[in-house]
């Protein structure tokens, strides 16, 4: 059971980036990382942008006075096939709240249950008949959960490799709550935490043709991803004279033509001038060679009818 | 393969290294493009009778359009187009040369010339609640006189000065919900009478001074049976109305300050009522009309409040207002539904007995029933009255009836498109060659000389007017089959109406028009409505013999637990099919990408419970779908919880009599957008018919990137609620846009992304791998537009050639949502001038053409823009080989040219849509923009670089391969000669 308990237990995905792609938005999740890092925060924001809460660290030391954490507990449940939801495992996680009434989640946690027999035998069907396994959370963490959920299902021939291989990516948002609410004590602008989606699925591929497989061990290695979202980026603007830089830059290229570029069309035919002028001082000389042996031909055309002559 | 995808990547880029303008001269403007105009279904109309104004008519329409039609041709003489939230409540003319509207609510009142449309005044009237609005001109028999407009509007009366808008006075009335019904005009006197209701039960009249609007008197009384809704007003002192339960006639006698209910049962009158009875609105003297399940009972008011059945019409009746023709007497149409024909009577208001007129028109199609009839009187060149009617259509067409005859007919239902599809012509067959000869051997060498000066732009005016007429005669554009290029289709369209209409993209007539008898009102569906329709059979194997039909969704009431409508439609004959009502709702309707073997396309409608049914009716489609059962997913939207949930199928219904077309669904990922948070107020996907012709894009450093296409996706946009309203409600610090991209399958979001201060309305546009939007950044005070693309990491590492020649790659694995593809988006938002009514992009054939994205501007045009001025990857300084590439300088707004309206000069006025449907040639796309008014135009998005124009002349190529053989020839002559001369030297 510890070893099972072990294996649960939050596994850290430092290097998401080789993994995916959000890099940015990314929360990476663990005990010991959160403690060392750190990164600057403003306090004056009212909004908090997508947080990383490695980041939030030094805030939270800033204002510890004022900040208040909360555990909570979120039940994850789950079906097979068409059955009713059941639960499967907790995720217990620390409610942050900053003093400027932010609440993120933090220190997430995960344990699941281990399948039961009946629970294996209704997943092996499920594998038989490539039915879904789905699961689901509540979708508002902090009051009423029970109301509406988030659900996500997968194939079951997807989960199986050496055990069951699984990947929850959570997207979390964080409300503004303009109710008060009673049960959490908090001053007047109160924010909450909402669960917007959660995708389940196997961490690598599970390509087309799915393949019936029975793992090998009946336990789960659980990988856990929050995200929160990516701000858009500002639309470039560009001042006055920048826009004036670029008109002139625009005129700029045309001393940098060369000035072969700029004169072809009148060397070309000065070239041609120069080189029929050549041509010509050079036919002087051989005018004159050719003088000579103009000459020639002319006796040839002589020494025609000479032989002719000759034969009379 | 790479080197392949490159050259030929390299090849698009010569292409479009120029940036192609879609400008046309101003001689080609109607040469590929059309552009018609209409008004919609009319609600008032009101003639002038003297002076020009004899000769049109004042419109006002459902689509809130004011228009001016000319009464002998039908034309528009002026039109204006308020807005879509600036309904009309009345109209009239006032002072001889000013229509009047008021509009919005009885807010606006506004005064526009009557010749030219120009407006002259508008007056806003202010006012403490909502209420129903009234709009009295008083006659007056003194012209000059100022008059006054009496305007009933937001719970208070005004009085307006018609010469310049000015408001003279202002009455509230004491009671707080009171309801104007009929304001009363008493001409000897400067008094007017103000009659209408407190709540439901009471009765109230005004006297009111003219004047100054001071209140002469107030007398009230109540009756406790309740009233409901129509008035008919059948003497200067009387009125009558239904009781609230509408089985039961009022007579409301007010004269001199005593208010009087006389109580008629409508069963005394029309025997066997049972049911409602409803008052038709008319203002006949002593006569009032009442509608029972039954009949329509005309009933007569004598001066002592006596009601007397007069006559009894069992066909649908419609009567028009009464039309004063000489002193104190008026007359009134009554138009009648026959077998096949409408018969048209005019009748005397206090004789019912006696017909000035009666006319039987035959109606050359079906047109339904008469809503509305209008009447007018001429003076005969014989010197007596001749009556003019015109008719308002169940299809919302408008004819003007006149001596027996239907003058003139407007299609004005193609005003309000709700569907648009379209269809193929029918093959050109042997032996019915639509080609012949043109004309004579004269006549042709002359138009090419005509365009050979044209070419040589050494033509005169007329004869460019000629060359142009020339080629639209010429062109073959209008013909009924299909041609090589696929640029002569049929455009079929759904209107509100329930009619269906062809029109041919060459010109833009109407082929065929069908008003669909299931879409019609019944006993079983009371309110029928069309939801859209698709194509059903598209026939390529048995194109020669078998005609393609589309189908036609309806439901019978607006809700969306209302039974649905089946209906199909041949488009090539325009006859319908076949016709069914369902036993189920249709909430989402499907078509799925698989056919049967007669080429029947497979659809799914999604009922209100959740539950899957299958069309066709068949085993062979049941057959297909079941080999694709596990492979069907789908997604709804539910925009009041802002939950999205994705579905798939189980088995069979349960439940229910044993139903093979039935399935059951399940809910697979269901995404939840807090409440408080984030409202869903635009979603979008891919169009189904897209093609992406190459999945690899080369980029500028001899790179390959993977666009990441799947038709699984999902664009969603969610704002704040409070942000949901118009822009400069909210504050940026409360308004936030965040955008999401879904796959559709598996419920992952592939990208979510937040622009602060910005808020809707969205309208998107999605394609291939990007997605473009629009939308309003509080912040920097305008509008901007954002591209997210997104690209394939999962296949990025495919560059290596070796891996290709061995085999080793994924490329032709098959593509699974499940596999979680890394994907990578890149975005960037840019300014953007106009606020934006539609976004669409092009679609080619086989998508090789570069795209452009057509927006609907706020001017109701429609601007084409370069797919690269949205490109995420535009830089500041683009190196050389970006440059190469075709990537434009980063800018941080949009240019609009002028020139790429496509559109140009014409409005297409009240702009909903923009359709785009491939032509068979790659570098054409077709274009129909619908609204008021319907547009239609060819694009080439990057020129047309596989065919000839259209005036590229032939006959100047012939000729100089003609004239450059014969120099062939002679020269060889000639040389041979010269060899010869030489030798014989």
């Amino acid at each position: 059971m510890k070893k099972k308990l072990l294996l649960q237990v939050f596994t850290l995905l430092l290097v998401i980036s080789s993994l995916h792609a959000f890099q940015s938005d990314e929360l990476l999740v663990d005990d010991e990382e959160f403690g060392l890092e750190g990164g600057n925060r403003q306090p004056k924001e009212r909004i908090p942008d997508p947080v990383v809460p490695t980041r939030s660290t030094p805030t939270r030391r800033k204002y510890s006075d004022s900040d208040s954490d909360s555990k909570i507990q979120i039940t994850l449940e789950h079906a097979f096939g068409d059955t009713d939801f059941f639960p499967a495992a907790t995720f217990s996680a620390r409610l942050k709240t900053w003093s400027h009434g932010a609440q993120t989640l933090t220190k997430l946690r995960f344990s699941r249950n281990a399948f039961t027999e009946v629970e294996k035998q209704k997943f092996q069907k499920l594998l038989e008949h490539d039915e879904f396994y789905s699961i689901r959370l509540p979708s508002n963490v902090l009051n009423s959960p029970g109301e509406d959920f988030v659900m996500s299902s997968v194939r079951a021939r997807c989960l199986p490799r050496d055990g069951l291989d699984e990947l929850f990516v959570i997207h979390t948002k964080n409300v503004i709550l303009l109710v008060k609410l009673g049960a959490l004590r908090h001053r007047g602008r109160q924010e909450g935490v909402n669960i917007l989606a959660v995708n389940y699925g196997s961490p690598g591929s599970c390509p087309y043709p799915r393949q019936m497989k029975l793992p090998a061990k009946w336990s789960f290695n659980s990988h856990t991803v929050l995200k929160n979202s990516e701000q858009a980026p500002r639309t470039p603007i560009f001042s006055e004279d920048t826009l004036g830089e670029q008109g002139e830059g625009e005129a700029v290229p045309l001393p940098e033509r060369s000035f072969w570029a700029k004169y072809w069309m009148y060397l070309i035919p000065l070239g041609l001038i120069v080189v029929n002028a050549i041509t010509q001082a050079m036919n002087i000389p051989e005018e004159q060679a050719t003088g000579q042996s103009g000459a020639q031909p002319a006796g040839a055309i002589q020494r025609g009818p000479s032989p002719a002559v000759r034969r009379r | 393969m790479v080197m392949a995808i490159r050259s030929l990547f390299i090849f698009v880029v010569i292409l479009s290294i120029t940036v192609p303008t879609l400008s046309l001269y101003e001689d080609q403007v109607g040469l590929m493009d059309w552009h018609q105009k209409y008004i919609g279904k009319v609600k008032h109309a009101v003639f002038q009778t003297q002076k020009t104004g004899r000769k049109r008519v004042v419109v006002s329409t459902e689509e809130n359009v004011i228009a001016s039609l000319d009464l002998r041709h039908g034309e528009i003489f002026w039109r204006h187009v308020l807005g879509p939230n600036d309904a009309i409540d009345g109209i009239a003319i006032a002072m001889t040369k000013y229509v009047i509207t008021l509009s919005s609510g009885g807010s606006i009142l506004r005064a526009w010339n009557l010749p030219d449309g120009q407006m002259v005044w508008e007056s806003f009237l202010q006012g403490t609640r909502d209420s129903n609005s009234f709009l009295f001109v008083p006659t007056s028999s003194k012209v000059d006189k100022d008059n006054t407009i009496l305007v009933f509007g937001k719970g208070s009366l005004h009085a307006v000065s018609s010469i310049h808008g000015e408001i003279v006075w202002k009455m509230d009335f004491p009671a707080e919900s009171f309801e104007v019904q009929e304001v009363i005009q008493h001409h000897d006197i400067d008094t007017i009478q103000v009659v209408g209701f407190v709540g439901s039960s009471q009765f109230d009249v005004y006297q009111i001074n003219a004047k100054n609007g001071e209140l002469l008197k107030h007398d009230s009384a109540a009756f406790e049976g309740g009233f409901s809704g129509e008035v008919s007003l059948v003497s200067s002192a009387k009125l009558v109305v239904l009781d609230a339960a509408r089985s039961t006639l009022l007579t409301i006698s007010f004269q001199n300050g005593e208010i009087s209910f006389q109580k008629t049962y409508i069963s005394d009158l029309v025997e066997d009522f049972s049911g409602m009875a409803v008052i038709l609105p008319s203002k006949l003297n002593g006569l009032f009309a009442v509608k029972t399940n039954t009949a329509s009972a005309f009933i007569s008011v004598s001066s002592e409040g006596k009601l007397e059945v007069v006559d009894k019409i069992t066909h649908a009746t419609v009567i028009s207002n009464p039309l004063p023709v000489s002193e104190g007497q008026q007359t009134f149409a009554l138009v009648q539904h026959g077998d096949n024909d409408i018969h048209l009577n005019v009748k005397q208001g206090h004789d019912w007995n006696s017909d000035l007129l009666k006319e039987k028109i035959k109606l050359d199609q079906q047109r339904g029933f008469v809503h509305k009839v209008f009447i007018n009187n001429y003076v005969r060149t014989d010197r007596s009255h001749g009556f003019r009617a015109l008719i308002v259509m169940e299809d919302h067409s408008l004819l003007l009836l006149q001596q027996g005859e239907v003058v003139w007919r407007r299609e004005d239902g193609l005003a309000s498109i709700i569907g648009v599809t379209t269809s193929e012509l029918p093959v050109e067959r042997v032996g019915v060659s639509v080609a012949k000869v043109e004309q004579n051997l004269f006549e042709w060498l002359k138009g090419h000389m005509l365009k050979v000066k044209g070419t040589l732009m050494l033509a005169s005016a007329e004869e460019v007017a000629a060359i142009q007429g020339m080629r639209l005669k010429s062109s073959e554009k209008s013909k009924m089959t299909r041609d090589h290029n696929g640029f002569r289709k049929l455009l079929i369209v759904l209107t509100k109406s329930g009619k269906l209409f062809a029109l041919h993209t060459g010109d833009g007539r109407i082929v065929w028009s069908l008003l669909l008898n299931s879409l019609r009102q019944t006993e079983t569906c009371q309110n029928p409505t069309g939801i859209n329709l698709y194509q059903w059979q598209v026939p390529h194997h048995h194109a020669m013999d078998e005609n393609p039909s589309v189908l036609v969704v309806g439901k019978c009431r607006p809700s969306s637990d209302a039974l649905g409508i089946l209906s199909f439609v041949d488009t090539y004959t325009g006859k319908e099919l076949n016709s069914f009502g369902l036993d189920h709702s249709v909430v989402q309707v499907i078509p799925l990408p698989f056919t049967d073997a007669t080429e029947q396309r497979l659809h799914l409608l999604i009922d209100a419970s959740g539950q899957a049914h299958l069309y066709p009716r068949s085993a062979e489609a049941v057959a297909v779908f079941q080999r694709e059962f596990s492979n069907i997913y789908w997604y709804s939207v539910e925009t009041n919880n802002g939950v999205i949930k994705g579905h798939g199928l189980k088995s069979n219904c349960d439940g229910e009599v044993a139903n093979n077309y039935c399935f059951g669904t399940r809910e697979i990922w269901s995404i939840v957008f807090p409440s408080e948070s984030e409202k869903i107020i635009t979603t979008v996907t891919r169009k189904s018919n897209e093609v992406v012709h190459t999945q690899a894009k080369v980029i500028a450093d001899q790179d390959v990137m993977y666009k990441y296409i799947s038709k699984n996706l999902l664009f969603v946009a969610t704002v704040s609620p409070k942000a949901s309203g118009d822009i400069g409600s909210a504050t940026p610090e409360e308004s936030q846009l965040v955008v999401y991209v879904v796959d559709t399958v598996t419920g992952r979001i592939l990208h979510r992304m937040i622009h602060h201060g910005s808020q809707g309305p969205v309208h998107a546009v999605f394609s291939e791998n990007w997605i473009v939007y629009h939308y309003f950044n509080l912040r920097a005070h305008r509008y901007e537009m954002t591209v997210i693309e997104i690209y394939d990491q999962s296949r990025a590492d495919n560059k290596d050639v070796l891996k290709l020649v061995l085999g080793k790659h994924n490329l032709t694995s098959p593509v699974s949502s499940y596999s979680r593809p890394e994907v990578t988006t890149k975005s960037q938002s840019y300014y953007f001038t106009h606020s934006v009514k539609a976004i669409t992009v092009t679609l080619t054939a086989k998508g090789i053409t570069s795209k452009h994205l057509l927006i609907g501007t706020i001017g109701d045009q429609v601007l084409a823009m370069d797919k690269r001025f949205f490109d995420p990857r535009r830089s500041v300084n683009p190196t050389q080989s970006e440059k190469e590439e075709g990537i434009l300088p980063l800018t941080d707004s949009l240019p609009i040219i002028p020139q790429s309206y496509v559109t140009h000069s014409l409005k297409v006025e009240g702009l909903r849509g923009i359709v785009t449907a491939p032509a068979k040639l790659e570098s054409a796309t077709l274009v129909f923009t619908y609204g008021v008014d319907l547009f239609f135009t060819r694009l080439a998005p990057s020129r047309t670089y596989d065919s000839l124009t259209e005036d590229f002349s032939y006959a100047l190529l012939l000729i100089t391969i003609v004239a450059l053989v014969v120099a062939i020839f002679v020269t060889w002559v000639l040389s041979e000669k010269k060899d010869l001369r030489d030798k014989w030297r």
